[in-house]
């Protein structure tokens, strides 16, 4: 078994202290929203689970467009890694959204595009973990699991679409915002900079994660290799 | 200029050929399925009944009367095609499955695409047989006039995007442990933009809306189409290697 690499090492240092750092930035460096309050602060760390969610289901579908191709058992893992991360951290944004929507929509939750996207999100990569559940066979399992990991990106884009022809309200911080958006802001120069340090420290915990995971998905197959070896 | 033409046509019985050779492994494909149907009669008695089983809870479900009726049509109609749909899906890759006939299948010296657009096809038909009853059946019962251009064109691209996918979802469902539950929750959370589509733009033309404001559903339900079925035809080879 091989030991834990040094490199791996030394970015678990350094995400946590990023992540120190930015939690520090959010609470102490942004000033605070003058309409909204202190609850605006969440923005921050929504956007960046969302960026991380997204990201996250990018590599799966990426990972499956190379498993399909060469057969590697390394891309099935990282596949199913990056679909475990992108779940929790889809799940991160949804939640510190509610948590923003409650005293600025006046409700929990609405039936807005990115919401609705976000949780049909959510459904189509928890039936691909049922969908791998279901079989044995490893081979057949990382097949089926790149092949539907494929067909649920491509529809997430169109689910997005078909939900934007309704209207929106949420707000698009970056870009043009539609009419009717409630909870818009425009950021100072302090707030982009946390904003953007936020992504990077998701992204450094995005790549850390994923290592960690691939990790142990290897571990994993190696044990059962041991098994196999012992019942034998 | 005498040249040209012997040598496009000493070129094009290859392609044509084997263009023709393909089409006649999908018809003969879809030929199969709907002998087998035609014999049976299991699988379209089952989705017919069952369609009309589910119009039949949603008359109670949701007091269909004449004021509600005009705006939730389009949504009972597509639940009821989607569920319907699931249902023949799952049986006509279970059949296959059953009695090692996909086996059999990929045995046979054709390309596996062609598999996969016969078994698309062959329930296309059966999603539109079902359709095609169910939809009189409805304007009697609840009076209201859904033979209009407009609709049945969109019925038709929404059964399409939904089958193209299906077809692709419903031959891995079969191969797992847990087949028959597994496939609507594979395929609902996809299929999800073309019902949705497909619901718009049903209503629209049932309100007798403006064709501006149909047309970004029918393009989105047209991308979808193609898309999907693109796609499918990409990877199909995966899911039924063995």
């Amino acid at each position: 078994m091989e030991p834990k690499p040094r490199l791996l090492t030394i970015l678990d240092a350094v995400t946590a202290a990023l992540f120190a750092i930015a939690v520090g930035l959010v609470f102490f460096y942004a000033p605070t929203e003058a309409v909204m309050g202190q609850v605006q602060r969440v923005f921050y760390f929504h956007v960046a689970a969302g960026w991380v969610g997204m990201l996250s289901f990018l590599a799966a579908a990426f990972a499956g467009i190379v498993y399909l191709r060469t057969g590697r058992r390394h891309w099935d893992i990282v596949g199913v890694a990056a679909v475990e991360i992108g779940i929790a951290f889809i799940f991160i944004n949804i939640v510190t959204g509610s948590i923003w929507a409650r005293p600025i929509w006046n409700t929990w939750w609405t039936w807005d595009p990115r919401l609705t996207t976000a949780t049909i999100m959510e459904l189509i990569y928890a039936a691909y973990l049922m969908l791998r559940q279901g079989i044995e066979d490893p081979d057949r399992r990382g097949r089926f699991g790149a092949v539907y990991a494929i067909v649920g990106f491509i529809s997430v884009p169109l689910t997005f679409m078909s939900a934007r022809l309704f209207r929106t309200i949420h707000p698009i911080v970056i870009g043009s915002n539609q009419p009717g958006a409630e909870g818009q802001f425009d950021m100072t120069p302090r707030m982009l900079q946390t904003f953007m340090f936020s992504l990077l420290t998701f992204t450094f915990v995005f790549v850390d994660l994923l290592w960690h995971r691939v990790r142990l998905g290897k571990l994993a197959d190696h044990v059962e290799q041991l098994k196999l070896k012992l019942a034998a | 200029m005498d040249g040209a033409p012997v040598v496009s046509h000493a070129k094009t019985p290859g392609l044509l050929e084997g263009m023709r050779l393909y089409l006649r492994s999908i018809a003969a494909l879809v030929w199969k399925d709907l002998a087998a149907e035609l014999r049976s009669r299991e699988l379209l008695s089952a989705m017919l009944v069952f369609a009309l089983l589910v119009i039949l809870i949603f008359n109670f479900a949701l007091e269909l009367d004449t004021r509600t009726r005009a705006t939730v049509t389009a949504g009972v109609l597509w639940v009821t095609f989607a569920f319907a749909g699931t249902l023949g899906l799952n049986r006509s890759m279970a059949m296959e499955k059953d009695r090692g006939c996909l086996d059999g299948l990929l045995l046979a010296p054709v390309d596996r695409s062609a598999i996969y657009f016969g078994k698309a096809i062959g329930n296309l038909i059966f999603m539109i047989l079902v359709e095609v009853i169910v939809l009189p059946i409805y304007s009697v019962l609840y009076n209201i006039n859904l033979f209009q251009g407009g609709l049945l064109l969109v019925i038709l691209l929404g059964s399409l995007g939904y089958v193209a996918v299906g077809t692709l979802l419903s031959a891995m469902a079969v191969q797992t442990r847990t087949r028959d539950i597994l496939l609507p929750i594979l395929l609902f959370p996809v299929a999800i933009p073309v019902l949705i589509a497909a619901v718009k733009s049903s209503t629209g033309f049932l309100q007798g809306l403006e064709m501006a404001e149909i047309s970004p559903w029918l393009n989105l339900l047209l991308v979808y189409d193609v898309v999907f079925i693109a796609v499918a035809f990409m990877v199909f080879d995966y899911v039924v290697e063995e």
